[in-house]
């Protein structure tokens, strides 16, 4: 069981992180205080174009400087700083977090071809696989992870959330139940511009890892969640699947429902089951995947974890529980409940 | 009639749930709350027939579980497993409700005027004379009736959604019945279950639970009364006595 909750507001209007602490307080049920995350879409216009790179050190001295060397040789770190965090009664600070703002330089690498997305994932992959006391948990551009292990209430007071303002923001309770929690276990995940928050389970791990695996990707974080950040982005980024069709490969309908479809439907089904089979996901889940233009959620095909969703003008909402999404907006209107399997989305007007 | 008023604004569910036990123990047979959001476990396990607690706002999960006695009425939508392993008792939502409406509910009622979400009902039961009943005024989602082992779940489809459009209904139901208004379709019926037309009789004996839901919910009752009913109830006793076990 974990709590989770999402926002966009489509036409970019920026909301501070507070009434999100304040939503995802109140499941504070829903979590062990082992683990609780938020992440926030527009929040470095300053350096828009960089990388923002959010880092967990071990130990300053020890372990910065080797990913500083690292940085260098492959881009352009044109600022970096220690994120602020406030110290908490509740809150063990194990990890110091601290953000770059990175770039790969193409003069270091001339006629290379290799899009800027797959070095950032690379670098990301290797620092993480390797264990050199330095995590890289956020990769986007203007976005930013914050994320520890404790409750959600504190983790977001380590950081004053609501100091940031975003115009997308995914927050997460956890409750860990097959691995311990750890501040690199806590969600929000995310690779480059992909976050995703999760509530369940996915008992197709295994699968999932060794299929992901094959394209390079590398499994670190020791939970389930992070498999799908890395899905999606081969999925929608790589394969250039839309977001719709990602879900369908996820979470698509059993075969005798494909077999009730009309045919052209039929083929299309068939086709994504048969070519994505690895990419399946079961067990019991609700998620939410957010990049920069939108915002998802859907739930395992026979809904086996709550998702609601909500509107409010420019705004759509989706979490685990209605009353979290009115702690925001008491006035949200057309709360529903999304089909088990089926994605609701919400995208920015440009 | 001893009346109490409860905010349970920004109130944490366990200090709410002493303070309507505390109303319950000096007497007041209605209990007010007001400003609810979010709050878990609102009136589990308390006892106390002629109790009403009227819960204005949108109570979180498992309101009313074990509850052995009291009415409970929602004035907002309720989330997952409103009535959870229910004694005696009603609760009345005046909105929809999440998934696992009515989970191992063992006695009374909860009756529902609009939606409910995944799994209603699930792994009901009743013994002698206890048959719990849930209503819903709506429609259901898939696996409704899952694991059924006795009580009445009725579903009347009155939101402008047909009441069954999912899969999995009454999937493993072992005892109990189902009785959807209308017709449903053959493809959502789950493993174990089967469907007939209800007789005059049977709907002789839902005919007072729907006059007794549509008077709460001031609906009429007369074409709720004159439709088809669809009767979903178990194929056998032991559903999956081939697949678990070997004789």
């Amino acid at each position: 069981m974990c709590g989770i909750i999402g926002v966009i507001d489509r036409n970019r209007q920026l909301m501070d992180g507070g009434k999100i602490r304040e939503s995802l307080a109140m499941m504070d049920e829903r979590g062990s205080g082992e683990g609780a995350g938020y992440v926030a879409y527009g929040i470095y216009p300053d350096y828009k174009d960089y990388y923002a790179l959010h880092v967990f050190f071990d130990n300053i001295r020890e372990n910065k400087g080797a990913l500083d060397t690292l940085l260098e040789k492959w881009g352009t770190i044109v600022h970096d700083e220690q994120i602020k965090t406030y110290e908490q009664p509740n809150i063990r600070k194990v990890h110091t977090p601290w953000r770059y703002f990175f770039r790969p330089d193409r003069s270091l690498m001339p006629k290379s071809t290799t899009p800027d997305e797959d070095i950032v994932t690379h670098l990301v992959m290797k620092v993480n696989a390797e264990k050199n006391g330095a995590l890289i948990f956020s990769s986007g551009k203007n976005l930013g992870v914050f994320k520890a292990a404790g409750w959600p209430e504190d983790v977001a007071n380590f950081y004053r959330i609501e100091d940031y303002k975003g115009y997308l923001w995914l927050a997460h309770n956890r409750y860990p139940t097959n691995t311990s929690g750890w501040w690199g276990g806590a969600h929000p995940f995310n690779l480059l511009n992909w976050s995703v928050v999760h509530n369940g389970e996915i008992t197709s791990y295994g699968t999932n890892r060794r299929y992901i695996e094959s394209f390079g990707y590398k499994c670190t974080m020791y939970t389930d969640t992070e498999v799908v950040a890395y899905l999606v982005d081969l999925l929608v980024r790589k394969h250039g699947l839309s977001e719709k069709l990602a879900v369908r490969a996820l979470a698509p309908p059993f075969w005798e429902e494909i077999d009730l479809m009309p045919p052209k439907e039929q083929e299309l089904n068939r086709a994504i089951r048969l070519t994505y089979g690895p990419a399946l996901m079961n067990g019991p889940f609700a998620i939410c995947v957010a990049n920069e233009h939108s915002l998802v959620g859907f739930t395992d095909r026979i809904k086996l974890r709550p998702l609601v969703s909500g509107e409010s003008g420019d705004r759509l909402y989706i979490s685990s529980e209605e009353a979290a999404i009115r702690r925001i907006d008491p006035d949200v209107e057309n709360i529903s409940m999304p089909k088990a399997g089926e994605p609701v989305i919400g995208r920015v007007y440009s | 009639m001893t009346t109490v008023h409860i905010d349970a604004h920004r109130l944490h569910y366990t200090p709410l749930n002493q303070k309507i036990r505390a109303a319950i123990v000096n007497g007041a047979t209605e209990i007010i709350i007001d400003n609810v959001l979010g709050q878990r476990f609102i009136g589990d396990g308390v006892r106390g027939d002629g109790v009403t607690i009227t819960v204005n706002g949108v109570p979180g999960g498992d309101l009313g579980m074990f509850m052995s006695g009291p009415t409970i009425i929602v004035n907002g939508n309720a989330d997952h497993a409103p009535g959870n392993t229910m004694d005696k008792g009603k609760v009345i939502i005046y909105g929809s409700a999440g998934d696992a409406v009515a989970h191992s509910m063992r006695g009374g009622r909860v009756y529902v005027r609009d939606n409910i979400g995944y799994r209603g009902g699930i792994h009901m039961k009743q013994y002698m004379e206890k048959r719990p009943i849930l209503v819903v005024g709506g429609a259901a989602r898939a696996f409704l009736g899952e694991y059924m082992a006795g009580g009445l779940l009725i579903v009347l489809g009155l939101t402008g959604i047909t009441p069954i459009s999912e899969r999995g209904v009454g999937s493993g139901i072992h005892g109990g019945e189902i009785l959807v208004r209308g017709p449903v379709d053959e493809l959502h019926l789950g493993v174990g279950a089967k469907q007939t037309l209800a007789t005059e009789e049977q709907k002789a004996m839902i005919k007072p639970i729907i006059e007794d839901f549509a008077k709460q919910f001031g609906i009429d009752p007369v074409p709720l009364l004159a439709s088809d009913y669809t009767r979903i109830s178990p194929a056998s006793a032991r559903p999956f006595a081939n697949k678990y076990t070997w004789e």
